[in-house]
């Protein structure tokens, strides 16, 4: 049962991954609306593009800090108690986001609306970086000492990791919604997409590989070296693919970078799940930290039977709602008034 | 306040205003499914109206729900490092578990259900509710294994300073979970039944004052009509809002039986698994028989291990022994008793460990407060058993076809509301602040201080200030209250807007009547955010 605690972390790793992929677009998405100029028709197309489907992606979020309890519980406890502050904001935002929008569409006046992209917008915002700034620290490192509690006071996590791991999720998040914006709707949207793309993606995916980068850098193995390069390779084949406007491809190949980079993270972290920059002694690692043999062994098989299930009803609403929008399908805004006297 | 103050207000406040969307969350769902069914098995516009308007209403008040959960399954970790470490091993799991195989299943099946009017086949369409709200009942089961593993701790060793499970079947089939799964479920179904009740009261009382529903001389109920708005308040219009109230009115009268039943077997466990919660909840200093109605006196004496002040105004005998044990003789202890007998198996001073903090060393009060204790057992029954009465009279009057045309009694309807979350957020606390000084209670079968239980004092973060927590606990508080605000202007403006607040198409009947919308795929959006 050696391996149990080495199949969670993989586990763990698909779950971020999966998370940052289908709530990457959800996130750019709401940033678009929310800090963007767009009119109000074509931000309810975008807002439209999720609609279905964004509250299911953020559950993956959910299960990724679920299945880290469940599985790791030092790391859980570690990981979330040193970055109390961030953690607190991303929740604010995260709240805010969800309601902003489901609520928008009922604003009856262009200040409620307002106030709600800007919920949508800064929440989105927030939790991207957060999410990006908590991933970065539990593969760089935080101030723990030997009961894996942080030291330091309550910004001791502050290093430009954390910066770095923030801003790589929020432009990845971005251009990963441009792409998706490019499948998703048909007319201006999507030709202004299309040329955004072009233009931005190399910027954008550029701090997320420089992240992997950096945590690849302090390993020496085989496979995270293989893995970020084909994150490299991939980033090239999109930005080349987008250019000769194949945005099926591109899109294709912005995620194969994405499972690349974060891989190669996670690959060359492996086994230390959150480092103590105090002393490597005080590491955390999947052995030390994951749960009883017993409690993984439980785990996996509801996570076997779980995990193919999720992903089969979750692609297939994505085919139900496979298809492109434009302004033209957005129905009039509904007033509601009060019927009784 | 320290930072154990400070978190456990913020666990409660959080906690306890999550729970004011879950149960309706739960109620509602499984309440629009069978509407939905209804309609879809007869055609008849009345059930689709009604799967409209409280879908809607059920959808405003979910997203809430979603927002606020996500801080519950953070914050163990953020605020309750010392706990998670501790537990993780049993505890996580059920929480896992209920993101990976219900919550997933009620967000994706959700969007499906919202956006899939007119898109999916019909059936499919239906499909889509009754696997989102069964999974919503699915995900209680897991959130009360959990919570009922830290009430009585069960399939669970003590190894190296951690609980690590080793019996599933036993965790998962916790009898203390097998109690309040039902307690709760019906305690929800009650707060749905309330909210339909409540509603389609305003609704029909506002007809009748209107004039479009009258009462002639021989007390029969001539139903009209008020078209100035489209078909909003049609004869169809009557008939949603007095099924509704009928439905409502039922669930809410046979929830209460589930509750009562189903919480008479979850006491008589709790006076074997947490006698002393049981004790606290009666303010039973010695033992007895009597269940006490009233106990005035000295009733908090928060930190003390005495309570020789209080009085007993009035006790009705044997009563207490029925609800512990089933008869009306056998003495149940009262916390004199108890008292010793906890601090013999478990310590009376917490131990000198820094993972303590400033309680390292200090004497253990194993007595709860009793005020909360003693009032949010009463809170919850009296508001509980209040609400059932009102909706089997409810009911009674509502037989001919409308309601009675008084002011008072509508506004008394709408204020009912509120009384069935009162009592379940009454039950939550009495039982989650009953439990104290423990976060794990320990397990009375299983001994003594070598056994799985830990104490709320030593739960708590190590190193996360009072700073970091007050911050939080301010932050969260001020935007729940937003939002709390929010939500209910916009329940209101959608309730007040009747049936055509869910369904446009009722407003402008021209325009989309001999329409089906359904044939111009590719055009307008059949909902849209």
């Amino acid at each position: 049962m050696e391996w149990l605690p080495t199949l969670w972390f993989i586990l763990i790793a698909v779950l971020w991954t999966g998370y940052l992929f289908l709530e990457g677009f959800d996130l750019g998405i709401g940033m678009q609306i929310g800090l963007g100029r767009a009119g109000e028709k074509r931000k309810r197309v975008l807002l439209n593009t999720i609609g279905p489907v964004w509250d299911g992606n953020e559950v993956w979020l959910l299960t990724a800090g679920g299945a880290t309890f469940a599985a790791f519980p030092y790391w859980y406890a570690s990981l979330f108690s040193a970055l109390y502050i961030p953690l607190t904001l991303v929740l604010v935002a995260l709240i805010f986001r969800a309601v902003a929008i489901e609520y928008r569409g009922k604003a009856q006046n262009a200040t409620t609306r307002g106030l709600w992209d800007l919920a949508l917008g800064w929440g989105s915002l927030i939790a991207a970086f957060g999410v990006g700034t908590m991933l970065a620290l539990t593969t760089l490192g935080l101030p723990l000492n030997e009961n894996g509690d942080r030291v330091g006071g309550p910004f001791a996590w502050f290093t430009w990791h954390a910066v770095l791991g923030g801003v790589a999720v929020v432009a990845f998040s971005w251009i990963h919604s441009v792409a998706f914006l490019r499948l998703k709707t048909e007319g201006p949207i999507r030709e202004r997409a299309g040329q955004q793309f072009v233009r931005w993606m190399p910027w954008c995916v550029l701090p997320l590989m420089l992240w992997s980068a950096v945590v690849v850098l302090a390993d020496t193995s085989l496979a995270a070296w293989t893995l970020l390069a084909l994150a490299l390779v991939a980033a090239f084949f999109a930005w080349f693919s987008a250019r000769a406007g194949h945005e099926g491809r591109s899109f294709i190949a912005l995620g194969i970078m994405l499972v690349g980079a974060v891989a190669a993270i996670f690959v060359a972290a492996f086994p230390v799940v959150i480092p103590s920059t105090i002393n490597s002694a005080f590491d955390l690692t999947v052995y030390n930290a994951s749960s009883s043999p017993y409690t993984l062994k439980l785990m996996s098989i509801v996570a076997a039977f779980g995990v193919p299930l999720v992903l089969a009803y979750q692609s297939w609403s994505y085919w139900v709602f496979r298809k492109r929008i434009s302004e033209k399908h957005i129905p009039e805004d509904h007033l509601v008034t009060s019927v009784v006297k | 306040m320290d930072v154990l103050e400070i978190a456990r207000w913020q666990f409660g406040i959080t906690t306890v205003y999550h729970f004011l969307m879950v149960p309706l969350t739960i109620g509602l769902g499984l309440t629009v499914a069978v509407m939905q069914t209804v309609w879809h098995r007869t055609g008849n516009e009345q059930w689709l109206r009604m799967t409209k308007f409280w879908g809607k209403l059920f959808l405003i008040n979910f997203i809430m729900g979603v927002a606020t959960g996500i801080v519950q399954e953070f914050q163990f970790g953020m605020a309750w490092s010392e706990y998670s470490r501790y537990v993780g091993d049993v505890f996580g799991a059920p929480l896992a578990m209920e993101a990976l195989l219900a919550f997933f299943v009620e967000s994706t099946f959700l969007g499906l259900w919202i956006f899939g009017w007119k898109k999916l086949p019909r059936r499919i369409h239906l499909a889509t509710i009754w696997c989102a709200s069964l999974a919503a009942i699915l995900s209680a089961y897991f959130i009360l294994v959990a919570n009922s593993w830290m009430q009585h701790p069960v399939g669970t060793e003590l190894i190296n300073g951690r609980a690590v499970m080793t019996d599933a079947w036993a965790v998962f089939t916790n009898n203390t979970a097998l109690v309040t799964f039902p307690h709760t479920i019906f305690g929800a179904f009650a707060v749905a039944g309330g909210f339909l009740l409540g509603i389609s009261w305003f609704h029909l009382y506002r007809r009748r004052k209107e004039g479009i529903d009258t009462v002639d001389a021989n007390g029969r109920v001539v139903v009209g009509e008020d078209l100035s708005k489209g078909r909003v308040r049609d004869r169809t219009d009557h008939k949603v809002w007095l099924t509704s109230l009928r439905i409502g009115a039922l669930i809410a009268t046979i929830s209460f039986f589930g509750v009562a039943l189903s919480g008479h077997e979850q006491a008589k466990l709790m006076f074997e698994q947490q006698p002393m919660k049981m004790a606290a909840a009666e303010a039973a200093c010695h033992d007895g028989t009597g269940f006490s109605v009233l106990t005035l006196g000295n009733v908090g004496t928060q930190g003390a291990t005495t309570c020789d002040d209080v009085v007993a105004v009035f006790e009705l005998p044997g009563l207490l022994s029925f609800l512990a044990n089933g008869d009306f003789e056998t003495p149940v202890k009262g916390v004199n008793t108890l008292i010793p007998e906890y601090q013999e198996k478990y310590g009376s001073h917490y131990p000198d460990d820094p993972a303590f903090g400033q309680y390292a060393g200090e004497e253990i009060s194993y007595l709860p407060v009793m005020e909360v204790t003693y009032w949010g057992f009463r809170l919850m029954i009296t508001l509980g058993g209040l609400s059932a009465v009102a909706a089997a009279l409810a009911l009674w009057v509502t037989r001919k076809g409308t309601v009675p045309q008084s002011k008072w009694l509508s506004r008394l309807v709408l204020l009912g509301i509120a009384a069935p979350f009162g009592a379940n957020s009454a039950g939550w606390i009495f039982t989650e602040m009953g439990r104290q000084p423990f976060t794990v209670a320990p397990n009375p079968q299983m001994g003594g201080v070598d056994q799985v239980f830990m104490y709320t004092a030593a739960s708590v973060s190590p190193t996360v200030s009072a700073g970091e927590m007050l911050f939080s606990l301010i932050t969260l508080t001020l935007v729940y209250g937003v939002l709390l605000v929010v939500e209910l202007v916009l329940l209101t403006r959608y309730i007040r807007g009747g049936t055509g607040s869910a369904m446009p198409e009722l407003l402008e009947p021209e325009q989309t009547s001999g329409k089906d919308p359904s044939d111009d795929d590719g055009d307008v959006l059949a909902f849209a955010y």
